[in-house]
Protein backbone atom coordinates (compact mmCIF):
# COMPACT_ATOMS: atom_id res chain seq x y z
CA UNK A 1 0.00 0.00 0.00
CA UNK A 2 1.75 3.43 -0.90
CA UNK A 3 1.08 6.10 1.12
CA UNK A 4 2.61 9.48 0.49
CA UNK A 5 3.89 10.10 4.32
CA UNK A 6 6.70 12.87 3.81
CA UNK A 7 8.24 11.69 7.25
CA UNK A 8 10.82 9.22 6.87
CA UNK A 9 10.05 5.41 8.18
CA UNK A 10 10.53 5.81 11.82
CA UNK A 11 13.68 4.12 13.02
CA UNK A 12 14.29 3.20 16.68
CA UNK A 13 16.90 5.20 18.15
CA UNK A 14 20.30 4.57 17.10
CA UNK A 15 22.57 2.86 19.88
CA UNK A 16 25.12 5.65 20.92
CA UNK A 17 28.60 5.08 18.32
CA UNK A 18 31.08 2.67 19.74
CA UNK A 19 34.16 4.49 20.50
CA UNK A 20 37.15 2.84 19.90
CA UNK A 21 40.34 4.45 21.54
CA UNK A 22 43.82 4.41 19.43
CA UNK A 23 46.34 2.64 21.38
CA UNK A 24 49.79 2.75 21.15
CA UNK A 25 50.91 0.32 19.38
CA UNK A 26 54.71 1.01 19.59
CA UNK A 27 55.30 1.38 23.22
CA UNK A 28 57.87 -1.72 23.54
CA UNK A 29 59.77 0.51 21.29
CA UNK A 30 59.97 2.83 23.93
CA UNK A 31 62.81 2.70 26.15
CA UNK A 32 62.90 1.50 29.49
CA UNK A 33 64.91 2.17 32.07
CA UNK A 34 65.53 0.10 35.43
CA UNK A 35 67.21 1.85 37.45
CA UNK A 36 69.75 -0.07 40.07
CA UNK A 37 69.05 -3.39 38.19
CA UNK A 38 72.58 -4.10 36.61
CA UNK A 39 73.67 -3.18 40.27
CA UNK A 40 71.75 -5.39 42.16
CA UNK A 41 72.23 -8.40 39.33
CA UNK A 42 75.63 -8.22 39.49
CA UNK A 43 75.97 -8.21 43.21
CA UNK A 44 73.46 -10.80 43.65
CA UNK A 45 75.93 -13.34 41.52
CA UNK A 46 79.01 -12.53 43.86
CA UNK A 47 76.90 -13.30 46.90
CA UNK A 48 76.01 -16.17 44.73
CA UNK A 49 79.58 -17.06 43.85
CA UNK A 50 80.59 -16.18 47.66
CA UNK A 51 78.25 -19.18 48.61
CA UNK A 52 79.57 -21.70 46.90
CA UNK A 53 82.71 -21.06 49.10
CA UNK A 54 81.18 -20.12 52.12
CA UNK A 55 78.92 -23.52 51.84
CA UNK A 56 81.47 -25.39 50.21
CA UNK A 57 79.19 -26.60 47.51
CA UNK A 58 82.25 -26.37 45.08
CA UNK A 59 85.41 -27.22 46.75
CA UNK A 60 87.53 -24.03 46.96
CA UNK A 61 90.52 -25.52 45.16
CA UNK A 62 88.33 -25.46 41.63
CA UNK A 63 86.39 -22.18 42.31
CA UNK A 64 87.26 -19.78 45.59
CA UNK A 65 85.02 -17.26 46.80
CA UNK A 66 85.38 -14.06 46.14
CA UNK A 67 86.36 -12.73 49.59
CA UNK A 68 89.37 -15.43 49.25
CA UNK A 69 90.29 -13.75 46.00
CA UNK A 70 90.19 -10.00 47.42
CA UNK A 71 92.76 -11.41 50.47
CA UNK A 72 95.24 -13.11 47.92
CA UNK A 73 95.54 -9.90 45.72
CA UNK A 74 95.93 -7.30 48.71
CA UNK A 75 98.41 -9.65 49.81
CA UNK A 76 99.76 -9.65 46.21
CA UNK A 77 99.62 -5.62 46.33
CA UNK A 78 101.79 -5.42 49.91
CA UNK A 79 104.32 -8.06 48.43
CA UNK A 80 104.41 -6.45 45.60
CA UNK A 81 103.79 -8.97 42.85
CA UNK A 82 101.40 -7.76 41.68
CA UNK A 83 102.65 -4.10 40.90
CA UNK A 84 105.99 -6.38 39.14
CA UNK A 85 103.69 -8.52 36.82
CA UNK A 86 101.73 -5.59 35.83
CA UNK A 87 104.47 -3.69 35.04
CA UNK A 88 105.75 -6.38 33.00
CA UNK A 89 102.43 -7.28 31.18
CA UNK A 90 101.74 -3.13 30.51
CA UNK A 91 104.91 -2.47 28.98
CA UNK A 92 104.99 -5.42 26.42
CA UNK A 93 101.22 -4.14 25.69
CA UNK A 94 102.02 -0.30 25.62
CA UNK A 95 105.15 -0.68 23.48
CA UNK A 96 103.18 -3.41 21.21
CA UNK A 97 100.45 -1.33 20.73
CA UNK A 98 102.18 2.02 20.26
CA UNK A 99 104.10 0.19 17.04
CA UNK A 100 101.07 -1.25 15.92
CA UNK A 101 98.74 1.80 15.73
CA UNK A 102 101.64 3.98 14.32
CA UNK A 103 102.33 1.24 11.18
CA UNK A 104 98.93 0.63 10.85
CA UNK A 105 97.84 4.70 10.34
CA UNK A 106 100.60 4.93 8.05
CA UNK A 107 100.29 2.23 6.04
CA UNK A 108 96.72 2.18 6.19
CA UNK A 109 96.20 6.03 4.88
CA UNK A 110 99.01 5.03 2.43
CA UNK A 111 97.19 1.88 0.69
CA UNK A 112 94.20 3.78 0.95
CA UNK A 113 95.11 6.96 -0.56
CA UNK A 114 96.95 5.89 -3.41
CA UNK A 115 96.18 3.35 -6.11
CA UNK A 116 99.79 2.30 -6.15
CA UNK A 117 100.26 1.69 -2.58
CA UNK A 118 96.99 -0.74 -2.90
CA UNK A 119 98.15 -2.75 -5.49
CA UNK A 120 100.95 -3.69 -3.65
CA UNK A 121 99.44 -3.89 -0.35
CA UNK A 122 96.17 -5.59 -0.22
CA UNK A 123 97.35 -8.78 -0.97
CA UNK A 124 100.07 -9.09 1.57
CA UNK A 125 97.20 -8.13 4.01
CA UNK A 126 94.71 -10.20 2.98
CA UNK A 127 97.42 -13.23 2.82
CA UNK A 128 98.80 -12.33 6.02
CA UNK A 129 95.35 -11.52 8.32
CA UNK A 130 93.93 -15.02 8.64
CA UNK A 131 97.29 -16.38 10.14
CA UNK A 132 96.22 -16.36 14.37
CA UNK A 133 99.19 -14.36 15.36
CA UNK A 134 100.26 -16.67 18.27
CA UNK A 135 100.43 -19.09 15.93
CA UNK A 136 103.40 -16.62 14.56
CA UNK A 137 104.86 -16.80 18.14
CA UNK A 138 107.07 -20.12 17.66
CA UNK A 139 108.56 -18.44 14.59
CA UNK A 140 108.90 -15.02 16.56
CA UNK A 141 110.68 -16.80 19.19
CA UNK A 142 113.09 -18.67 16.55
CA UNK A 143 113.78 -15.16 15.02
CA UNK A 144 114.36 -12.85 18.23
CA UNK A 145 115.07 -15.41 21.22
CA UNK A 146 113.32 -15.67 23.78
CA UNK A 147 113.13 -11.88 25.59
CA UNK A 148 110.87 -9.22 25.37
CA UNK A 149 111.20 -8.74 21.32
CA UNK A 150 109.24 -11.72 20.39
CA UNK A 151 106.09 -10.85 22.65
CA UNK A 152 106.02 -7.18 21.87
CA UNK A 153 106.19 -8.48 18.28
CA UNK A 154 103.15 -10.63 18.61
CA UNK A 155 101.59 -7.64 19.72
CA UNK A 156 102.37 -5.85 17.03
CA UNK A 157 101.07 -8.44 14.80
CA UNK A 158 97.87 -8.41 16.46
CA UNK A 159 97.13 -4.77 17.11
CA UNK A 160 98.36 -4.13 13.37
CA UNK A 161 95.74 -5.68 11.33
CA UNK A 162 92.43 -4.18 13.27
CA UNK A 163 94.53 -1.01 12.92
CA UNK A 164 95.39 -1.40 9.09
CA UNK A 165 91.96 -2.83 7.92
CA UNK A 166 90.04 0.17 10.13
CA UNK A 167 92.24 3.02 8.24
CA UNK A 168 91.98 1.74 5.08
CA UNK A 169 88.05 0.91 4.99
CA UNK A 170 87.95 4.53 6.61
CA UNK A 171 90.01 6.40 3.92
CA UNK A 172 87.77 4.13 1.17
CA UNK A 173 84.57 5.50 2.85
CA UNK A 174 85.75 9.27 3.35
CA UNK A 175 82.75 11.61 1.64
CA UNK A 176 83.85 12.50 -1.81
CA UNK A 177 82.53 15.55 -1.57
CA UNK A 178 84.34 16.52 0.93
CA UNK A 179 87.14 16.10 -1.04
CA UNK A 180 85.67 17.57 -3.90
CA UNK A 181 85.21 20.92 -1.67
CA UNK A 182 88.68 20.67 -0.62
CA UNK A 183 89.83 20.39 -4.03
CA UNK A 184 87.07 23.55 -5.21
CA UNK A 185 89.23 25.25 -1.90
CA UNK A 186 92.74 24.93 -3.38
CA UNK A 187 94.10 21.87 -1.38
CA UNK A 188 96.25 19.89 -3.19
CA UNK A 189 96.60 15.79 -2.69
CA UNK A 190 98.64 15.76 0.28
CA UNK A 191 97.05 18.51 2.27
CA UNK A 192 93.78 16.59 1.48
CA UNK A 193 95.20 13.65 3.34
CA UNK A 194 96.08 15.29 6.30
CA UNK A 195 93.10 17.95 6.53
CA UNK A 196 89.98 15.88 5.06
CA UNK A 197 90.84 12.60 5.19
CA UNK A 198 92.47 12.15 8.53
CA UNK A 199 90.12 14.32 10.56
CA UNK A 200 87.49 12.03 8.71
CA UNK A 201 88.89 8.65 9.96
CA UNK A 202 89.31 9.29 13.36
CA UNK A 203 86.54 7.76 14.55
CA UNK A 204 87.20 4.72 13.08
CA UNK A 205 91.20 4.85 14.39
CA UNK A 206 89.64 4.67 17.55
CA UNK A 207 87.26 1.78 16.91
CA UNK A 208 90.55 0.22 15.74
CA UNK A 209 92.34 1.54 19.07
CA UNK A 210 89.90 -0.52 20.68
CA UNK A 211 89.44 -3.87 19.08
CA UNK A 212 93.39 -3.97 18.84
CA UNK A 213 93.82 -3.39 22.83
CA UNK A 214 91.32 -6.52 23.37
CA UNK A 215 93.50 -8.25 20.76
CA UNK A 216 96.83 -7.30 22.95
CA UNK A 217 95.30 -7.98 26.24
CA UNK A 218 94.69 -11.55 24.79
CA UNK A 219 98.05 -11.94 22.93
CA UNK A 220 100.25 -10.64 25.86
CA UNK A 221 98.87 -13.36 27.99
CA UNK A 222 99.22 -15.82 25.59
CA UNK A 223 103.02 -15.29 24.94
CA UNK A 224 104.16 -15.32 28.69
CA UNK A 225 102.24 -18.28 29.23
CA UNK A 226 104.75 -19.70 26.75
CA UNK A 227 107.70 -17.89 27.71
CA UNK A 228 108.76 -15.42 30.49
CA UNK A 229 109.56 -14.79 34.20
CA UNK A 230 106.86 -11.67 34.68
CA UNK A 231 103.52 -10.84 33.61
CA UNK A 232 100.09 -11.53 34.55
CA UNK A 233 100.35 -14.46 31.77
CA UNK A 234 103.08 -15.75 33.70
CA UNK A 235 101.42 -14.95 36.85
CA UNK A 236 98.07 -17.01 35.59
CA UNK A 237 99.99 -20.44 34.20
CA UNK A 238 102.40 -20.57 37.21
CA UNK A 239 99.78 -20.42 39.84
CA UNK A 240 97.63 -23.14 37.54
CA UNK A 241 100.61 -24.94 38.01
CA UNK A 242 101.08 -24.47 41.86
CA UNK A 243 97.45 -25.20 42.13
CA UNK A 244 97.03 -21.68 43.47
CA UNK A 245 93.71 -20.81 42.36
CA UNK A 246 93.75 -17.77 44.45
CA UNK A 247 96.13 -16.35 42.53
CA UNK A 248 95.10 -17.68 39.65
CA UNK A 249 91.73 -15.51 40.27
CA UNK A 250 93.44 -12.34 41.04
CA UNK A 251 95.01 -12.79 37.00
CA UNK A 252 92.11 -12.75 36.06
CA UNK A 253 90.51 -10.25 38.14
CA UNK A 254 93.48 -7.98 36.58
CA UNK A 255 92.89 -9.00 33.13
CA UNK A 256 88.96 -7.84 33.54
CA UNK A 257 89.94 -4.96 34.91
CA UNK A 258 92.55 -3.71 32.66
CA UNK A 259 90.08 -3.92 30.03
CA UNK A 260 87.32 -1.81 31.39
CA UNK A 261 90.28 0.74 32.15
CA UNK A 262 91.29 0.87 28.58
CA UNK A 263 87.65 0.98 27.54
CA UNK A 264 86.97 3.67 29.27
CA UNK A 265 90.27 5.55 28.84
CA UNK A 266 89.92 5.07 24.91
CA UNK A 267 86.01 6.35 25.26
CA UNK A 268 87.52 9.54 27.54
CA UNK A 269 90.44 10.18 24.72
CA UNK A 270 87.21 9.72 21.80
CA UNK A 271 85.50 12.09 22.95
CA UNK A 272 88.54 14.99 23.73
CA UNK A 273 89.85 14.39 20.07
CA UNK A 274 86.56 14.37 18.55
CA UNK A 275 84.71 17.05 19.69
CA UNK A 276 82.13 17.64 16.90
CA UNK A 277 80.67 14.24 17.24
CA UNK A 278 76.80 14.56 17.92
CA UNK B 1 87.28 38.81 -16.55
CA UNK B 2 84.91 36.28 -19.03
CA UNK B 3 83.88 32.68 -18.55
CA UNK B 4 84.42 31.29 -22.37
CA UNK B 5 82.47 28.35 -22.57
CA UNK B 6 83.23 26.40 -25.68
CA UNK B 7 81.61 23.65 -27.56
CA UNK B 8 81.79 22.07 -24.14
CA UNK B 9 80.34 17.93 -24.37
CA UNK B 10 80.58 15.38 -21.85
CA UNK B 11 79.70 11.51 -22.40
CA UNK B 12 79.33 9.31 -19.65
CA UNK B 13 80.24 5.33 -20.42
CA UNK B 14 78.53 3.41 -18.05
CA UNK B 15 80.20 -0.26 -16.85
CA UNK B 16 79.19 -1.87 -20.57
CA UNK B 17 80.89 0.97 -22.43
CA UNK B 18 77.79 2.70 -23.53
CA UNK B 19 78.01 6.08 -23.78
CA UNK B 20 75.20 8.96 -22.10
CA UNK B 21 75.16 12.17 -23.21
CA UNK B 22 74.89 14.74 -20.52
CA UNK B 23 76.30 17.99 -22.45
CA UNK B 24 76.19 18.30 -26.42
CA UNK B 25 77.98 21.36 -27.68
CA UNK B 26 77.26 23.96 -24.62
CA UNK B 27 78.73 27.40 -25.68
CA UNK B 28 78.18 30.14 -23.38
CA UNK B 29 80.18 33.63 -21.90
CA UNK B 30 80.06 34.54 -18.15
CA UNK B 31 80.73 38.27 -18.05
CA UNK B 32 82.33 40.10 -15.61
CA UNK B 33 80.26 41.13 -12.51
CA UNK B 34 77.26 38.97 -14.61
CA UNK B 35 74.59 36.46 -12.11
CA UNK B 36 73.84 33.49 -14.36
CA UNK B 37 71.58 31.32 -13.62
CA UNK B 38 70.98 27.73 -15.65
CA UNK B 39 67.96 26.32 -15.22
CA UNK B 40 66.89 22.85 -16.79
CA UNK B 41 64.68 20.15 -15.98
CA UNK B 42 65.95 16.91 -14.36
CA UNK B 43 68.28 14.95 -16.11
CA UNK B 44 69.84 17.57 -17.67
CA UNK B 45 73.33 17.76 -16.98
CA UNK B 46 73.55 21.41 -15.09
CA UNK B 47 75.54 19.52 -12.32
CA UNK B 48 77.78 18.01 -15.06
CA UNK B 49 78.17 21.49 -16.17
CA UNK B 50 79.35 22.87 -12.93
CA UNK B 51 81.43 20.19 -12.20
CA UNK B 52 83.22 20.64 -15.45
CA UNK B 53 83.77 24.30 -15.02
CA UNK B 54 84.79 23.94 -11.50
CA UNK B 55 87.53 21.44 -13.02
CA UNK B 56 86.42 18.53 -10.98
CA UNK B 57 85.54 16.49 -13.62
CA UNK B 58 86.80 16.47 -17.56
CA UNK B 59 85.05 16.99 -20.82
CA UNK B 60 84.91 14.45 -23.35
CA UNK B 61 85.33 18.16 -25.90
CA UNK B 62 85.04 21.73 -25.89
CA UNK B 63 86.97 23.68 -22.86
CA UNK B 64 86.30 26.48 -20.71
CA UNK B 65 88.21 29.74 -20.49
CA UNK B 66 89.00 32.16 -18.07
CA UNK B 67 90.34 35.62 -20.19
CA UNK B 68 91.44 38.73 -19.05
CA UNK B 69 94.07 39.97 -16.63
CA UNK B 70 94.84 37.38 -14.19
CA UNK B 71 95.40 38.61 -10.63
CA UNK B 72 97.64 36.24 -8.63
CA UNK B 73 95.86 35.29 -5.67
CA UNK B 74 92.54 34.68 -6.89
CA UNK B 75 91.25 31.18 -7.92
CA UNK B 76 89.39 30.65 -10.81
CA UNK B 77 86.29 29.37 -9.32
CA UNK B 78 84.90 27.96 -5.91
CA UNK B 79 81.48 26.05 -5.57
CA UNK B 80 78.82 26.15 -3.52
CA UNK B 81 77.55 22.73 -3.43
CA UNK B 82 73.73 21.24 -2.92
CA UNK B 83 74.50 19.43 0.45
CA UNK B 84 76.95 21.95 1.87
CA UNK B 85 79.65 19.74 1.91
CA UNK B 86 80.98 21.24 5.01
CA UNK B 87 83.87 20.14 7.17
CA UNK B 88 82.54 18.71 10.26
CA UNK B 89 85.68 18.62 12.36
CA UNK B 90 85.92 22.90 11.85
CA UNK B 91 83.82 25.05 13.66
CA UNK B 92 81.79 27.46 11.25
CA UNK B 93 84.63 30.07 11.24
CA UNK B 94 87.77 27.33 10.77
CA UNK B 95 85.18 26.12 7.53
CA UNK B 96 85.40 29.30 6.40
CA UNK B 97 88.80 30.20 6.58
CA UNK B 98 89.68 26.86 5.24
CA UNK B 99 90.78 27.99 1.58
CA UNK B 100 92.08 30.81 3.11
CA UNK B 101 94.69 28.50 4.88
CA UNK B 102 95.15 26.20 1.76
CA UNK B 103 96.40 29.32 -0.27
CA UNK B 104 98.87 30.28 2.33
CA UNK B 105 97.39 33.50 3.82
CA UNK B 106 98.77 35.04 6.87
CA UNK B 107 96.97 34.92 9.78
CA UNK B 108 96.08 38.27 9.86
CA UNK B 109 94.37 38.64 6.73
CA UNK B 110 92.48 35.53 7.60
CA UNK B 111 90.93 36.40 10.48
CA UNK B 112 89.79 39.76 8.23
CA UNK B 113 88.54 38.42 5.87
CA UNK B 114 86.95 35.80 7.63
CA UNK B 115 85.48 38.07 9.44
CA UNK B 116 84.40 39.95 6.66
CA UNK B 117 82.06 37.39 5.29
CA UNK B 118 80.77 36.16 8.74
CA UNK B 119 79.47 39.69 8.73
CA UNK B 120 78.05 39.11 5.62
CA UNK B 121 76.03 36.10 5.68
CA UNK B 122 74.90 36.80 9.26
CA UNK B 123 76.85 34.53 11.23
CA UNK B 124 78.18 36.62 13.80
CA UNK B 125 78.06 34.95 17.19
CA UNK B 126 78.08 31.39 15.42
CA UNK B 127 81.86 31.52 14.21
CA UNK B 128 83.08 28.85 16.81
CA UNK B 129 79.85 26.37 16.27
CA UNK B 130 80.44 23.22 14.59
CA UNK B 131 78.56 22.49 11.29
CA UNK B 132 75.70 19.81 13.18
CA UNK B 133 74.79 22.62 15.74
CA UNK B 134 73.84 24.60 12.97
CA UNK B 135 70.37 24.43 10.49
CA UNK B 136 70.46 23.91 7.11
CA UNK B 137 69.91 27.27 6.15
CA UNK B 138 72.95 28.62 8.67
CA UNK B 139 75.19 25.73 6.94
CA UNK B 140 74.52 26.79 3.41
CA UNK B 141 75.71 30.10 4.85
CA UNK B 142 78.68 28.99 6.49
CA UNK B 143 79.12 27.61 2.46
CA UNK B 144 78.81 30.85 0.33
CA UNK B 145 80.68 32.39 2.92
CA UNK B 146 83.68 30.14 2.52
CA UNK B 147 83.14 30.15 -1.68
CA UNK B 148 83.36 33.95 -1.14
CA UNK B 149 86.25 33.66 1.03
CA UNK B 150 88.10 32.25 -1.63
CA UNK B 151 87.60 35.85 -3.99
CA UNK B 152 87.02 33.51 -6.39
CA UNK B 153 86.80 34.88 -10.72
CA UNK B 154 83.70 32.82 -11.07
CA UNK B 155 81.24 31.49 -8.03
CA UNK B 156 79.46 28.76 -9.21
CA UNK B 157 76.62 27.40 -6.95
CA UNK B 158 75.39 23.92 -7.52
CA UNK B 159 71.47 23.60 -6.67
CA UNK B 160 72.30 25.52 -3.11
CA UNK B 161 68.95 26.06 -1.72
CA UNK B 162 67.58 22.41 -2.92
CA UNK B 163 68.52 20.79 0.29
CA UNK B 164 66.40 23.54 2.36
CA UNK B 165 62.69 23.96 3.06
CA UNK B 166 60.50 25.90 0.93
CA UNK B 167 60.35 28.87 3.45
CA UNK B 168 63.80 28.74 3.99
CA UNK B 169 64.95 28.65 0.72
CA UNK B 170 63.22 31.92 0.03
CA UNK B 171 64.46 33.31 2.86
CA UNK B 172 68.08 32.65 1.31
CA UNK B 173 67.36 33.51 -2.30
CA UNK B 174 66.27 37.02 -1.21
CA UNK B 175 69.73 36.84 0.87
CA UNK B 176 71.81 35.62 -1.88
CA UNK B 177 70.26 38.46 -4.20
CA UNK B 178 71.66 41.32 -1.40
CA UNK B 179 75.09 39.00 -1.23
CA UNK B 180 75.66 39.62 -4.98
CA UNK B 181 74.77 43.39 -4.76
CA UNK B 182 77.10 43.76 -2.21
CA UNK B 183 79.86 42.14 -3.86
CA UNK B 184 78.95 42.16 -7.73
CA UNK B 185 81.29 38.96 -8.70
CA UNK B 186 80.28 36.49 -11.01
CA UNK B 187 78.00 33.84 -10.13
CA UNK B 188 76.76 30.54 -11.83
CA UNK B 189 73.85 29.55 -10.30
CA UNK B 190 72.66 26.22 -11.08
CA UNK B 191 68.93 25.35 -10.66
CA UNK B 192 65.94 23.67 -11.36
CA UNK B 193 63.41 26.62 -9.63
CA UNK B 194 62.39 28.87 -12.61
CA UNK B 195 61.19 31.35 -10.20
CA UNK B 196 64.32 31.21 -8.41
CA UNK B 197 66.29 31.93 -11.51
CA UNK B 198 64.25 34.26 -12.86
CA UNK B 199 64.63 36.31 -9.72
CA UNK B 200 68.39 36.19 -8.93
CA UNK B 201 69.77 36.58 -12.63
CA UNK B 202 70.33 38.84 -14.73
CA UNK B 203 70.30 36.20 -17.20
CA UNK B 204 68.64 33.11 -17.51
CA UNK B 205 69.95 29.70 -19.49
CA UNK B 206 67.24 27.30 -20.22
CA UNK B 207 68.83 23.35 -20.57
CA UNK B 208 67.34 20.90 -22.64
CA UNK B 209 66.77 17.44 -21.79
CA UNK B 210 69.66 15.29 -21.89
CA UNK B 211 71.53 15.52 -23.84
CA UNK B 212 72.10 18.97 -22.31
CA UNK B 213 71.71 21.58 -25.38
CA UNK B 214 70.89 25.47 -24.54
CA UNK B 215 67.36 25.82 -25.58
CA UNK B 216 67.56 29.71 -24.51
CA UNK B 217 69.08 32.21 -23.22
CA UNK B 218 66.81 34.90 -21.66
CA UNK B 219 67.82 38.16 -20.20
CA UNK B 220 66.15 38.94 -17.24
CA UNK B 221 65.51 43.35 -17.25
CA UNK B 222 63.98 43.46 -13.81
CA UNK B 223 65.45 46.01 -11.78
CA UNK B 224 67.68 45.72 -8.47
CA UNK B 225 67.70 45.29 -5.71
CA UNK B 226 65.13 42.79 -6.23
CA UNK B 227 63.19 41.87 -3.31
CA UNK B 228 59.56 40.37 -2.29
CA UNK B 229 57.48 42.49 -4.34
CA UNK B 230 59.21 41.26 -7.49
CA UNK B 231 57.72 38.48 -7.33
CA UNK B 232 54.73 39.30 -8.00
CA UNK B 233 54.52 41.42 -11.04
CA UNK B 234 53.62 40.60 -14.41
CA UNK B 235 56.94 41.58 -15.79
CA UNK B 236 58.61 38.41 -13.53
CA UNK B 237 55.95 36.07 -13.78
CA UNK B 238 56.08 36.65 -17.77
CA UNK B 239 59.62 35.50 -17.83
CA UNK B 240 58.70 32.32 -15.35
CA UNK B 241 55.90 31.51 -17.85
CA UNK B 242 58.00 31.73 -21.02
CA UNK B 243 60.75 29.55 -19.35
CA UNK B 244 58.21 26.97 -17.97
CA UNK B 245 56.78 26.61 -21.38
CA UNK B 246 60.18 25.60 -22.97
CA UNK B 247 60.69 23.47 -20.40
CA UNK B 248 57.23 21.87 -19.27
CA UNK B 249 57.09 18.87 -22.26
CA UNK B 250 60.65 18.26 -21.17
CA UNK B 251 60.28 17.60 -17.56
CA UNK B 252 57.01 15.84 -18.06
CA UNK B 253 59.42 13.39 -20.38
CA UNK B 254 61.93 13.42 -17.86
CA UNK B 255 59.08 12.73 -15.29
CA UNK B 256 57.67 9.47 -17.39
CA UNK B 257 61.68 8.05 -18.06
CA UNK B 258 62.33 6.68 -14.72
CA UNK B 259 64.93 8.07 -12.54
CA UNK B 260 68.15 8.85 -14.37
CA UNK B 261 69.02 11.41 -12.10
CA UNK B 262 71.39 14.74 -13.12
CA UNK B 263 75.11 13.65 -12.99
Amino acid sequence: MATDNPLPPKTPPSPPPEKMVVRHKAYFLKKKDYPGLSLISFCLLLVLWECTGRFQWVPSLFLPAPSAVLVEGWAMIKTGMMFKHLLASLSRILWGFLIACSLGLVIGLLIGSFRFFEAIGNPIIAATFPIPKIAILPLLILWLGIGEAPKVAVIVLGVFFPMVINVYTGVKNVDPLLIKAALSLGSTRTRIICKVIFPSILPMIFAGMKLGMGIALLLVVAAEMVGADAGIGFMIMNAADLMQTQKLMVGLVMLSLLGIFFNWLFERLERMVIPWKK
Amino acid sequence: MRVLIEHLTKHYLDRRGAATEALEDINLAVEENEFVAVVGPSGCGKSTLLNLIAGLLSPTSGQVIFEGKKNSSQPQTAVVFQDFALFPWRTVYKNIIFGLEERGASHAEQQEIGRKYIQMVCLQGFEQKYPHQLSGGMKQRVSIARALAMDPLLLLMDEPFSALDAQTRTLMQYELSRIWEETRKSFLYITHNIEEAVFLGDRVVVLSRRPGRILDIVDIDLPRPRGEDLTLGKTFLDYVDRIWRQIKDQAREALEDKGDGDG
